[in-house]
């Protein structure tokens, strides 16, 4: 079975205020030098094969679509593959981001964060292009062979309200993308938003919660199915790749902060790129893919728990019990039964980790 | 060796708190000697962290001092120390009974406050002579010809020769010893009459069992003899009899009419040798005890629960450790719906209840949640019985009760004049009835109030300080119980009574507490899964509501990097929180809720 295949691509020009993501700013050789290590490291995975290949980051499109072609000439990838590389669209402009070698090299996807095109809301998450350098990028992808796009918008920005969350979403369908990732802005530690988070006018959970059923009820009525409590796409263009996190499935992840699943372990590479270049060490982190774990993330989907899936993997059924907790939530209109499945409404998707641990105690 | 009788001095210092009694003991201890200076720390007297640290004494002490005075006598001085607070009111008067005299420490900057005033005319009861003592006499706020005159206005006491110190700096301590010498008078008492001796404290120790503090009255007593304690009829062998040390016990071959000193006799709790008892001989006893003997009763009730219920069996050891030591303390074991199994304990005062409940926390590192005090209602039944209950829980059905009845206090604050409008203002809000208000001199007053005892056990006397800045003082006696219109508020959440919150109050605070208690626990209830109705009724009926809404969302981090175990920790971290909350029914309350509704008072 092929796998998945996650690089981190630990670059940005800029950090946003709202992001933990590991990054730093590419300075003089790191970057070739970051791109000869991992096709180092690749060179030593030759016995997978992978079908889906996801690049991260940081921001990818910062080392140009050369690198990212370099990278994959050093990893054993099938036909019938999916290639997504995150881009930033201000790296994206006229004489940016090369997309037609990208597409040359196989790249097939590309995940664009939008966030917002109301250019306030932008502005406030930090966010260096205009929705119209979005736009302008969007159509550049499509116009040299990927229309495979999918847009990253976020829920909860300081000042949001439904009318603008509508501006954003008709945004993305106007633009005629196929995947948009919607997440709800989440106040991390360590980031700038943590220390202004009492400053920032940001909408309430109610407020939050309302934003979330509405991006929801939007993407639906334009026609795209939601299929992970964030993702939405028209029917058969999911991302593959990210499907193989929520199934449970193997993956390899290269680079500073990537985590990989395989042979029922979990590892990680940390968060230092100095140390990633020098001696990259994977650090083990526990074994994975008992049944809890998959239930947890099977539950992330609207397809959600299933028996016959469980069955096949585990050779037994969904206990009881599940069942039995799941009514109440039922009751409630956060979850659905059926006689062998159990899944989450969109307002279960908002509680989901109430939920989810719930049902696995 | 003992001396002989017209040599031997038996004192304590009364004081208001803070005016400075466990500092002059101190220097006092150091002057005659008994103490090396290398091994003074501050107060040796207060032997406890906690009295060191509240600068309170909680438990009454005696030290034995030879000094030799401007006459070259050698004199035995024994210094028995007394608790300054009202809630140790029985111990301060047993303490008192053991003496022929007391100092009076009254504070040059403060002059006379409460317990000044109920501890002198305690000492007047006992007929002792009184050494006015005029303290801190080194601070540039000291007034101390004004507070000489108070003293004399107010008390009646000659101040002409009253010593004025420093305790802190130890200038002219030595004055104090001369008027002890000087003016208390040397015990009476008959070495051939059967013996009677006072107990006026006991402490338990783990080697020797409960060590009784006695003055002897009448009589001698000697390792061997059959002791007998007149209250409850007990009898013990004497292992030891000796003297107190500052820092160790002198054991003595016998002790003699007029002296202070120790008797062990392997006696297992400080239940058999009761504060205020009369020790005897079993072969030779009095006729009479000594008088003034009462058993101590508990005053405030509240349960005692462990934070964690593992903690239980630990709470019963550290309860049963305490109650060794402690006989005004008492437990039995209770349950609530909510809190699980825990103690329902009776304290003399609020006090009282805060030093056991820091004891236990501090000493047995227990964390605890307690529930609101309450006092003994006597309620009259319709059938015209009387049921007595200091937990809420018991309270009977509304509609078999005739009648309530409450404690009522005499109370006395103490406090310059220009905060007679506020505390009038607190009194009245705490249902006070104003009896009357002295000008103890121009600027202070002395201010009588009836108060119901349920008013004052929480938080009046933090309100009073908070109102006057500190300055006004309180002291308070239970006068009677009357007839009062008394409720019972019952707290719902989603519709069960959480038993641990419920309480008895007047009829007329209720709907304003109702509605406070129901916003304050909306405040800290997170939302959960779905929406809780919070309630406060009467018997039936809703007076107060909110509603803590279901929860909308909880934390949607997306998963980045396919990093699973970050996800797998999160929820971990949840169930690790949920148990850090009390499950009643449906809904988790965590303990900041319910920490937040017992510490309900004017300011929130």
């Amino acid at each position: 079975m092929p796998l998945g295949l996650y690089i981190h691509i630990p670059f940005c020009r800029s950090k946003c205020p709202y992001c933990d993501f590991y990054s730093v700013m590419p300075s003089g050789d790191t970057v070739d030098k970051y791109v000869k290590c991992v096709c180092n490291q690749l060179r030593g995975y030759d016995n997978y094969q992978f079908d889906t290949v996801y690049f991260g980051g940081g921001t990818p499109s910062v080392i140009g679509a050369e690198n990212i072609a370099e990278i994959l000439k050093c990893a054993d990838i099938t036909d019938n593959h999916e290639i997504t590389v995150e881009c930033n669209p201000s790296d994206c402009g006229d004489g940016g981001f090369d997309f037609e070698k990208a597409a040359k090299a196989g790249i097939n996807r590309i995940s664009f964060g939008l966030q917002s095109a109301v250019d306030s809301e932008r502005k406030a998450l930090g966010r260096r292009a205009g929705a119209q350098d979005v736009k302008n990028a969007v159509k550049r992808a499509q116009s040299d062979g990927i229309g495979n796009i999918s847009l990253d918008l976020m829920l909860g920005i300081p000042g949001q309200n439904e009318d603008t969350l509508k501006r954003s979403v008709d945004f993305c369908f106007s633009a005629g993308v196929k995947h948009i990732s919607a997440y709800i802005l989440k106040i991390e530690e360590c980031t700038y938003f943590y220390k202004a988070k009492d400053r920032l006018n940001l909408p309430d959970e109610d407020e939050t919660a309302d934003l979330y059923l509405k991006c929801v009820e939007l993407t639906e009525q334009n026609g795209m199915k939601q299929y992970e409590i964030s993702n939405f796409a028209f029917p058969g263009f999911e991302s593959r790749h990210n499907l193989k996190y929520w199934r449970c499935e193997e993956y390899l992840g290269i680079g500073p902060a990537a985590h990989s699943f395989i042979g029922g372990k979990r590892f990680y590479y940390g968060r230092d790129l100095n140390e990633y270049l020098n001696n990259p060490q994977p650090v083990y982190d526990g074994s994975g893919g008992d049944f809890d774990e998959y239930a947890m993330l099977a539950l992330r989907l609207t397809e959600g728990l299933q028996d016959s899936m469980a069955f096949e993997r585990f050779g037994f059924h969904i206990p009881e019990r599940f069942f039995e907790k799941a009514k109440k939530y039922e009751k409630n209109g956060l979850a659905e039964i059926t006689d062998n499945s159990i899944s989450l409404t969109a307002k279960g998707f908002l509680v989901s980790n109430a939920i989810i641990g719930d049902l696995l105690t | 060796m003992a001396v002989s009788k017209d040599k031997i001095r038996n004192f304590s210092i009364i004081a208001h708190i803070d005016h400075g009694k466990s500092t002059l003991a101190d220097r006092l201890l150091e002057l005659t000697k008994s103490v090396a200076l290398r091994d003074m720390t501050e107060q040796i007297l207060d032997d406890m962290d906690l009295e060191r640290e509240r600068g309170i004494t909680i438990k009454a002490h005696a030290v034995k001092l030879d000094y030799t005075a401007n006459d070259g006598e050698v004199y035995e001085l024994n210094l028995i120390d007394t608790p300054g607070h009202v809630d140790f009111n029985y111990e301060v008067s047993r303490s008192l009974a053991a003496c022929e005299g007391a100092i009076l420490v009254v504070d040059a900057t403060q002059g006379i406050e409460a317990q000044t005033l109920a501890n002198t005319y305690l000492a007047l009861d006992h007929d002792l002579e009184i050494v006015p003592v005029i303290n801190k006499i080194d601070l540039p706020s000291a007034m101390p010809d004004e507070v000489a005159k108070e003293i004399e206005d107010v008390i009646g006491l000659d101040c002409s020769v009253a010593p004025r110190v420093s305790a802190k700096t130890g200038l002219n301590v030595e004055q104090v010893l001369e008027r002890i010498v000087q003016d208390i008078p040397a015990p009476k008492g008959d070495d051939s009459a059967p013996l009677r001796a006072l107990i006026f404290d006991s402490v338990y120790d783990s080697y020797r069992g409960v060590i009784v503090y006695v003055r002897i009255m009448d009589g001698k007593i000697k390792a061997g003899d059959t002791m007998k304690m007149m209250q409850t009829g007990a009898t013990f062998t004497v292992v030891e009899v000796g003297y107190m040390r500052a820092q160790s016990m002198e054991p003595a071959d016998e002790l003699c009419a007029g002296e202070v000193g120790y008797i062990t006799a392997s006696i297992k709790t400080v239940r058999d040798a009761n504060v205020g008892d009369t020790v005897t001989l079993a072969t030779n006893p009095a006729p009479e005890p000594l008088p003034g003997y009462r058993s101590v009763l508990p005053m405030v009730f509240c349960g005692v629960y462990p934070a964690d219920g593992n903690d239980y069996e630990a709470l019963r050891d550290a309860l049963e450790k305490l109650r060794l030591n402690d006989a005004a303390l008492s437990f039995e074991p209770e349950t609530s719906g909510v809190l699980g199994f825990g103690f329902r304990c009776g304290f003399l005062g609020l006090l009282h209840l805060e030093i056991i409940q820091e004891r236990l926390e501090r000493e047995y590192d227990l964390d605890l949640v307690t529930t609101i005090p309450s006092v003994i209602y006597k309620i009259h039944m319709t059938d015209g019985s009387v049921v007595e209950i200091d937990n809420p829980t018991h309270y009977p059905n509304p509609a078999n009760i005739d009648y309530c009845e409450e404690p009522f206090t005499n109370a006395h604050i103490y406090s310059p004049a220009e905060y007679v409008g506020t505390i009038m203002d607190l009194c009245q809000t705490r249902r006070g009835i104003f009896k009357g208000m002295d000008y103890i001199t121009k600027d202070r007053v002395d201010i009588l109030y009836e108060l119901p005892l349920n008013e004052i056990i929480y938080d009046f006397f933090d309100s009073l300080k908070s109102r006057t800045r500190g300055y006004a003082s309180f002291d308070y006696e239970i006068c009677d119980y009357r007839r009062s219109n008394l409720v019972k508020l019952d707290v719902l959440l989603n519709g069960d009574v959480i038993d641990a919150l419920s309480f008895i109050i007047h009829a007329d605070m209720a709907y304003g507490k109702a509605r406070k208690i129901a916003e304050k626990l909306k405040e800290n209830i997170p939302r959960q899964m779905f929406e809780i109705p919070v309630q406060v009724a009467i018997g039936g009926k809703v007076i107060a509501r909110e509603t803590i809404k279901a929860m909308r969302k909880d934390v949607l981090a997306k998963c980045y990097g396919g990093d699973i175990t970050r996800k797998k920790k999160l929820l971990e971290k949840q169930k690790e929180g949920k148990k850090r909350m009390r499950s009643f029914g449906s809904v988790e309350v965590p303990q900041e809720a319910f920490m937040a509704v017992l510490k309900l008072d004017d300011n929130n």
